[in-house]
């Protein structure tokens, strides 16, 4: 790592730690009521989930419709596994039970992830978006149909252990562990096949195996975005994960720019915040909600942000970069 | 360079929107009593939750004109969850801390009520809902009612009808495997009318189902004298009209999701029964008011949620009343203490908060709703 990343880091980082400590002050003091701080959490859980997609389609380039599925397989991992814990060793701190949940949930959704990757990533383009539709649909008529889910009367009894920290900096490490693979060896390899799949084998890029590798990591971030939701609104059941779950994440990757984990970011900021703000206009929510994201889209087809990624350390530079032009000309 | 300069416009005028919603919350005033509602007033089931939130108001502007609850006007404010469970958090949220609720009436669904409950318990609110009918809604919560009856009760009492009422022996099941509402109703029923009589088929379809005459040909050659069908008007006006095409000599039983299947599907639905929160053929004074009141108001018939919505307000306001304060604990002290007449029935709670009432069972005749008899499945 030269000299340069490590910088960016560090600034970034810092950056994070200056948001958190702002918010907790801010919750402290009551300007962050708990309205806001619900909504925060959604957004967080937005954010872990369109990251998520983003490296399967973004990056990899492939058309996902399924991600609900592996956010529904997370979250009733999650939740049983915790209501399991709980009664079985309700001595364990919230924290704990959490974690040993989350990561549970996250290696089942892997598992299942690379199950439907080995057979669906064969397929390209429309295909592949078709036929992880199905998957999504699948695994939601399975858990409509197993007994320990409750069916379709839903899950009841969870423990709702996700708060306001916990997820913050779940949703800080499962970022920066999808930041600094995109950036690579294997991250390069993976955006070759999104450039050019023929090109990237001829060169000796293992396809089918990175493929699968960026599948099964979606989904397993996916699952644990279920997870944190499960256990933030204690109440599960299969319709919360249908075919338009899918789409409102893709929606959110696809306006933050697909191949950008901070577009992500701002757009799953944008288009949680948009239907609360405008509440006040009753009826007509929804209606200004689809016609702002159409204007969105109209005038910035690539998403927000396109491909490039928004760094602290980009404003640090030009603020520093103009005061030594600055400078520079006064000399002269 | 230009498209970015706009992008940044639009960003900013997304900022700005959000941060003036913000600012326009109202403060916790003495003066009015707030009582929130939620329910999906926008998409697919809007129909329900503003079904809800119209009995609500209308309770409220009679409350008003009499003079409001200790001299304090009374003020309602519904917010749209388009029946989502995170929609439904966050306006239960915005209701506590920026509006200032004393009390909920509500959601109107069973899964936004539960996603509110956990909430609702630490907050310690008083909570009224109109129309979740989950069994777990009021499971472990002091402070959470229910004005509606539950769907294993509901199932039960429609098994109890079908044995009693019409003394049928043998019956079939067709339900909804995705929906909640129509699998509590189905294992409630099946589980009530097997203890007497047999259950020749236990069937279910999904939700995108249309075609239904070849389970009900299968269903047909276990000749039962009566099919239970617990779903909403949708569905059954479909599966109603194929039992008539089939030319099936039996008789459909339904439930609450029936309620108004007089208006649209007239002919089919001749000589079916169903279970219903309340009849509008209901001679009481109380029924024939709240149905010409809510007339006058919104110049339609009310269903059954707005009747549900409507004593759900007044029960709570009464409770209020009572109290004489806003602290929740007296509330919902006196809530528990709640025994009257109602446009549903009377009303006390059991120590869940459950209702105890009776059902209204409706036989569609002529076009119209003929309230049958009062029964309870104990």
């Amino acid at each position: 790592m030269n000299k340069n990343t490590i910088k960016s880091y560090l600034v970034n980082f810092l950056a994070v730690i200056i948001i958190f400590a702002l918010m907790k002050l801010l919750m402290n003091i009551g300007i962050i009521n708990r309205y806001y701080q619900g909504i925060i959490v959604f957004i967080l859980i937005n954010i872990i989930l369109a990251a998520s997609l983003n490296l399967a389609t973004g990056f990899l380039g492939q058309l996902t419709l399924g991600h609900a599925g592996f956010m529904a397989a997370g979250a009733y991992v999650s939740a049983s596994t915790a209501i399991m814990i709980k009664a079985n060793f309700g001595w364990l701190p919230n924290i704990a039970i959490l974690l040993i949940s989350l990561i549970i949930a996250g290696i089942i959704s892997a598992i299942v992830g690379v199950a439907i990757g080995i057979p669906a990533l064969r397929l390209r383009g429309d295909y592949l978006a078709i036929i992880t539709l199905g998957f999504g649909e699948v695994i939601r008529v399975i858990i409509n149909n197993i007994r320990f889910t409750g069916g379709a009367q839903g899950l009841t009894g969870i423990p709702r252990i996700s708060t306001f920290d916990n997820v913050f900096w779940i949703t800080v490490l499962i970022v920066f562990i999808l930041y600094t693979l995109t950036h690579s060896r294997q991250g390069r390899a993976i955006v070759s096949i999104r450039e050019d799949e023929v090109a990237a084998e001829a060169v000796g890029v293992k396809t089918t195996r990175f493929k699968v590798m960026g599948f099964a990591i979606a989904a397993s971030f996916a699952g644990i975005g279920g997870g944190l939701y499960a256990h933030y609104i204690a109440f599960l059941d299969p319709n919360t994960f249908n075919f338009m779950r899918s789409v409102e994440i893709l929606v959110i990757v696809v306006l933050g720019g697909m191949g950008s984990l901070t577009g992500s970011i701002i757009a799953a900021i944008v288009l949680t915040i948009l239907p609360e703000a405008l509440r006040s206009f009753a009826d007509y929510r929804l209606l200004l909600y689809s016609f702002l994201l159409i204007i969105m889209m109209i005038f910035r087809p690539a998403g927000l942000l396109g491909t490039s990624e928004f760094s602290w350390k980009s404003i640090y530079d030009r603020y520093k970069y103009r005061k030594e032009s600055i400078i520079k000309r006064e000399k002269a | 360079m230009k498209s970015r300069k706009l992008s940044l416009v639009l960003v900013a005028v997304l900022i700005l929107t959000v941060v003036l919603a913000g600012c326009s919350g109202g403060s916790k005033g003495t003066e009015v009593i707030k009582i929130g509602v939620i329910g999906p007033m926008t998409g697919d089931n809007s129909m329900y939750g503003t079904s809800v939130r119209e009995g609500a108001m209308l309770a409220a502007k009679e409350i008003n004109a009499a003079g409001g609850v200790d001299g304090k006007k009374v003020e309602i404010i519904a917010y749209d969850s388009k029946g989502d469970k995170t929609e439904a958090v966050n306006a239960y949220n915005r209701l506590r801390d920026q509006d200032g609720i004393v009390a909920l009436v509500g959601a109107t669904f069973s899964g936004e009520t539960l996603s509110i409950k956990e909430i609702a318990i630490g907050d310690n609110m008083p909570m009224l809902t109109p129309t979740a009918t989950h069994k777990d809604v009021t499971l472990n919560a002091s402070n959470i009612f229910r004005a509606c009856y539950t769907d294993p009760y509901q199932g039960a009492t429609a098994a109890v009808f079908a044995m009693e009422n019409l003394g049928a022996k043998k019956a079939a099941v067709l339900y909804n495997i995705e929906d909640p509402y129509s699998e509590g109703l189905a294992i409630a029923f099946r589980d009530k009318f097997s203890s007497v009589g047999t259950v020749t088929n236990y069937e279910g379809y999904t939700a995108k189902d249309a075609d239904f005459r070849a389970v009900l040909t299968k269903i047909a050659a276990q000749d039962p004298e009566v099919i239970f069908l617990p779903d909403y008007i949708a569905k059954i006006g479909v599966i109603l009209s194929q039992i008539r095409e089939l030319g099936l000599d039996m008789i459909p039983i339904s439930g609450d999701g029936s309620d108004g299947i007089e208006v649209d599907y007239a002919d089919v639905a001749e000589g079916m029964y169903y279970a219903n929160h309340y009849s509008k053929s209901d001679e009481s004074k109380l029924v024939q008011n709240f149905i010409s009141n809510y007339d006058k108001e919104y110049g339609v018939q009310p269903n059954a949620l707005a009747a549900l919505g409507y004593d759900a307000t007044y029960i709570m306001l009464q409770a209020i009343d009572r109290a004489g304060s806003f602290d929740s604990d007296k509330i919902i002290a006196e809530l528990s203490k709640t025994d009257e007449d109602y446009v549903t029935g009377h009303i006390t709670f059991d120590k869940n908060g459950e209702p105890l009432k009776s059902i209204s069972v409706i036989k569609v005749a002529g076009g119209k709703q003929v309230l049958v008899d009062k029964v309870s499945a104990e």
